[in-house]
């Protein structure tokens, strides 16, 4: 039974991380259509911020936290401005190529600066919670509780402030949100930065599951953050929260049954499974072209 | 024209789509309080036009003023500030949204909310139906009531010109009456219309004046009434 508990413990922490990568994919594509696959690597600038700022300048943790989130905020802004917004009338196929040209960008640049071995660093939470007779990580508690309040925040954000309102009425027709007098340039940004500021505490709740940093780490839990967002139904803000801890539980699933090893294919055949028998997710909306 | 009593004056505008020439030079103006209207068949230009006027298109050549400011270098976004309000075809309200945050994102230019409760109740005024329904997710709302909140959305804004195009598509004949009648109340309200409609019977019963625009040529204009009698309309638009 305390085995049953903790895995379901280390499924949701997990799960909570892929759920607010997988927010920032699903935002970006429900408002300009682009899978930013330059999305997984702003956890890696994000784990880097912190790994510096702690080991060279010395900085106490929470600082060092803080400038992860608003350098990976800044980061996403600036990629949306610098390499999409020329973009905004081009093909769809032009961005997406984009945005992996700017993935391979970041991982090599962060390669050719900070060398491509693995940096180790102290673990940000230690020491454990006992439940019952289960033993319980305080990282995990902590892990799950963030990502839920960063989900509520962003609920109220979307579904009852203007500008979210905003994001909301562009994501659904930016011409006529034009009409209403929205500006998209403004609104596109915030929506970047929103995404770009949960991957940003994502990294950080990454490095207290894995206390290290290196330049391709963000590829692969971009990769199944995207996994998550389409299996919530991409576009669904909703969608990529229950997509996130879905598959974090699924993955803890595989190791209880001794599936280890084979849990990254576990979770890229939920992929396709998902593309086969419902594309658009379990609470993605119907695409309809219009004529 | 130049006149201080007008609202819109575009003056000679060609608008191109690719090598598409679509407006071939027109021009016509809105004076304060009038409701004009620009008549026409199916892809004879009236939509193009509207756009270019709200700037989501830019002409080539030739300029778009209103309320004494060239529109030519100011963002689509910018213009609605400016009390120039367009209903789009096809309504386009937001149907993911309920009734009430398409209105409030009809009134998304306002700088305070001054007044704001006021303005919803006087929408609700001329569209009682939308009270009722507030609540609701626009998309369950039928094609009339759609017409309604595209068209309480855009005075939310409070417009000095309000632009609708094709309010009457896809619509029963009755709803379409109705809402005929709701744009003669909003103008008699004081409110300065631009209307455009292929429904040319519908459109000169209320407009002031009108013009005719036949593949991006304005080729006939003048007051509606008179319009209305002229044979060459008769045969085009008005069914013999």
């Amino acid at each position: 039974m305390s085995l049953v508990f903790s895995q379901l413990v280390n499924g949701l922490q997990l799960g909570s991380i892929y759920a607010l990568v997988a927010l920032g994919y699903s935002m970006v594509y429900g408002i300009i259509l682009l899978l930013n696959f330059a999305h997984g690597d702003i956890i890696m600038v994000g784990a880097y911020t912190v790994y510096y700022s702690m080991t060279m300048f010395g900085f106490h943790p929470i600082v060092s936290v803080l400038l992860a989130i608003v350098i990976s905020t800044l980061l996403g802004v600036t990629i949306e401005k610098v390499a999409y917004t020329p973009l905004r009338s081009a093909p769809r196929l032009s961005l997406l190529i984009t945005a992996i040209g700017i993935s391979f960008l970041l991982e090599n640049g962060a390669q050719l600066l900070f060398g491509a071995d693995t940096k180790s660093m102290n673990v940000l939470i230690s020491g454990s919670v006992q439940i019952g007779s289960t033993n319980l990580s305080l990282a995990a508690i902590v892990t799950i509780a963030v990502s839920v309040v960063a989900m509520i925040i962003l609920t109220i954000l979307v579904q009852k402030t203007k500008l979210g309102k905003a994001m909301r009425a562009v994501s659904e027709d930016m011409g006529s949100a034009q009409l209403m007098g929205i500006s998209l340039n403004r609104t596109i940004s915030f929506t970047f930065a929103v995404g770009s500021a949960l991957a940003g505490i994502g990294s950080v709740l990454y490095l207290c599951a894995y206390p290290q940093a290196s330049p391709t780490m963000g590829s692969m839990l971009g990769l199944k953050a995207f996994v998550a967002a389409v299996l919530g139904g991409i576009g669904s803000i909703p969608g990529a929260m229950i997509g996130g801890f879905a598959i974090g539980l699924l993955e803890a699933l595989a190791s209880a049954v001794g599936l280890s090893t084979w849990k990254d294919a576990v979770v890229f055949s939920i992929l396709i499974v998902v593309l086969i028998v419902k594309p658009t997710g379990i609470l993605g909306r119907k695409i309809t072209e219009k004529v | 024209m130049g006149n201080e009593n007008t609202i819109l004056s575009v003056q000679d505008i060609n608008v191109f789509y690719g090598p598409i020439h679509a407006i071939k030079g027109i021009s016509f103006d809105v004076q304060n309080g009038e409701i004009v209207t620009l008549i026409g068949a199916n892809g004879a230009g009236k939509t193009t036009t509207l756009h270019t006027i709200s700037g989501l298109l830019r002409p080539r050549t030739g300029t778009v003023v209103y309320d004494g400011v060239n529109l030519s270098k100011i963002p689509a976004h910018k213009i609605v500030e400016r009390g120039l309000a367009q209903v789009p075809e096809g309504r386009r309200i937001f149907l993911q949204m309920s009734v009430m945050e398409n209105l409030e994102m009809g009134a998304y230019v306002r700088k305070s909310n001054e007044n704001l409760d006021a303005d919803y109740e006087e929408v609700f005024h001329y569209f009682p139906r939308l009270k009722e329904r507030r609540k609701q997710i626009a998309g369950t709302l039928s094609g009339g009531e759609q017409q309604m909140l595209a068209m309480g959305r855009a005075l939310m804004s409070k417009p000095k010109l309000m632009m609708l195009d094709e309010p009457s598509m896809g619509l029963a004949p009755i709803l379409v009456e109705e809402i005929f009648s709701i744009i003669d109340r909003l103008h008699k309200g004081g409110a300065t219309i631009l209307l455009v409609e292929q429904n040319a019977q519908m459109a000169l019963s209320i407009a002031d004046r009108a013009y005719v625009l036949e593949t991006g040529t304005i080729t006939m204009s003048g007051d509606a009434k008179s319009l209305m009698n002229d044979d060459r309309v008769k045969s085009a638009y008005l069914g013999g």
